[in-house]
């Protein structure tokens, strides 16, 4: 019980879950655990089982695109205060990029299979992740198409 | 009184190759003309003899007479050929032109700077201005994205102003290999992560166009006004004085009302789609 309110603790701290009430971060927290990841660490790779999410609290995560025969792309860096990972609210739950800590890194780590589990049961947990996961997904769009027009690149190139 | 529209000649003095398609020249006057003065944010004409003109920031110290500093990037034929200079050529130069940035109204305010790309040469005279008068100034923050690490403009410079402890400079690229430690992520996203008081900040923003459309909304979101985010925009010149309307947008002139504008000036014109 202890360790539940532990991880509520910590939920409350994190900016994504700031805001939200009591008792859905509550039932989160119930799915939650500490780990740490040291530098050069994976917390996936692609096509694996997206069964997690992660709250980065301290550190730093790399999104890779794995090449092959290449060196990786770094795709997008994460740090203290943000998400890693939504494939975990999509079928078919299969990580589609890897994810790597470039420093000594904190997280939060949640288990999507029991989170799934209680957003079937209760929906109004599922909108208050839905809510917060939305806004995240949006962005990493809006992101890519900003990249897609290649804005600092030479006209000509 | 100069002819604003008779080019003064001068000669280049040094070159800095920044980047394959980017270099920065230090032009001193050939002719009778005394030491430049200008304001950070101001810009000159500069002509390439039998090829054309185009307007070019100044990218110096405004404390530093000795040089004229413009960096320049290869996008066209004019600007190309101004990139090719080497020292001892000559160029026709006319200006200061143009409104700059608020350095003098942003005093006691926290200074942001967002830039990508080339952008971050208009506000090269604005950040040496800030750091030259560093007291005078609350929290001063730099946010610079560039396309890969290979692109970023003015690394060393911007390395030497990270390791003072009076200025925050956060640097992403679109896209990097493993080698690169630093931030990947669109440079919006770094407006998020800055420590700055919003309500006490004067925002200078400078890039392309359509990071400009990003930062500004992500500059709002953070709690900063309208009123306290200056752009400087770019269009086609001629004239530069204000006569020819070359460089209309909307009711004004860029080169005579502009290049840097408050935002809450232009917002609404910002939101039109010109042809
Ligand atoms: C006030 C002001 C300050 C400026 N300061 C600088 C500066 O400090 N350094 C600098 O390198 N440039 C600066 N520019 C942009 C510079 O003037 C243009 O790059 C130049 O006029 C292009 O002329 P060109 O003959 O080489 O290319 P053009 O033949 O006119 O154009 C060639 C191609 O480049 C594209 N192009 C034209 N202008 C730009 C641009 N600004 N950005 C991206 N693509 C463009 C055109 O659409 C075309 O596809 C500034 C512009 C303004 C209005
Ligand atoms: S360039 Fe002629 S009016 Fe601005």
């Amino acid at each position: 019980m202890g360790d539940i309110r532990d991880m509520g603790l910590l939920l409350k701290e994190h900016p994504f879950f700031q805001d939200m009430g009591k008792a859905a971060r509550e039932t989160i927290a119930g799915c939650g655990r500490n780990e740490v990841f040291e530098a050069g660490r994976y917390l996936f790779h692609e096509g694996g089982a997206a069964d997690s999410f992660y709250l980065v609290r301290h550190g730093a995560v790399a999104v890779e695109l794995h090449v092959p025969g290449k060196d990786p792309v770094v795709l997008e860096t994460l740090h203290s205060g943000e998400t890693v990972g939504w494939s975990w609210l999509i079928p078919p739950y299969k990580w589609s990029l890897d994810a790597r800590a470039v420093e000594l890194t904190r997280v939060v780590v949640l288990d999507a299979k029991c989170l799934r589990g209680k957003m079937e049961k209760e929906c109004a947990l599922a909108y208050e992740l839905y809510k917060r996961f939305v806004p995240v997904m949006a962005g990493q769009l809006l992101a890519a198409r900003f990249r897609l027009t290649d804005v600092y690149g030479n006209p000509e190139r | 009184m100069r002819d604003p529209m008779t080019p003064s000649l001068y000669r280049v003095d040094k070159v800095v190759r920044e980047l394959p398609d980017t270099a920065t020249l230090g032009l001193v006057p050939s002719g009778g003309d005394g030491p430049f003065s200008f304001r950070p944010g101001q810009f000159n004409m500069l002509y390439r003899f039998g090829m054309g003109e185009v307007p070019i920031s100044i990218s110096g110290d405004t404390l530093d007479r000795s040089r004229v500093v413009h960096t320049i990037r290869a996008v066209g034929s004019v600007s190309r050929a101004l990139t090719e200079l080497a020292p001892g050529d000559e160029v026709g130069l006319r200006g200061p032109f143009g409104s700059s940035w608020p350095v003098d109204e942003a005093a006691g305010h926290d200074v942001v700077i967002v830039t990508g790309g080339i952008g971050l040469a208009p506000l090269r005279p604005a950040i040496y201005h800030v750091l030259s008068n560093r007291g005078r100034y609350g929290r001063f923050v730099i946010l610079y994205g560039a396309r890969t690490p290979n692109d970023i403009l003015f690394r060393s410079e911007l390395e030497s102003w990270r390791s003072r402890f009076d200025v925050d400079v956060l640097v992403t690229v679109d896209s990097a290999g493993r080698e690169w430690g630093g931030n990947v992520g669109v440079v919006t996203r770094l407006v998020d992560r800055a420590g700055f008081d919003p309500l006490h900040t004067v925002a200078l923003v400078c890039g392309p166009e359509v990071m400009m459309r990003f930062a500004i909304p992500a500059l709002n979101g953070r709690g900063v006004p309208n009123g306290r985010i200056h752009v400087s925009m770019e269009r086609n010149m001629k004239c530069a004085i204000g006569l020819c309307g070359h460089c209309q947008y909307g009711s004004y002139f860029v080169c005579k009302d502009g290049p840097v504008f408050p935002f809450a000036r232009i917002a609404t014109l910002f939101a039109v789609r010109e042809a």
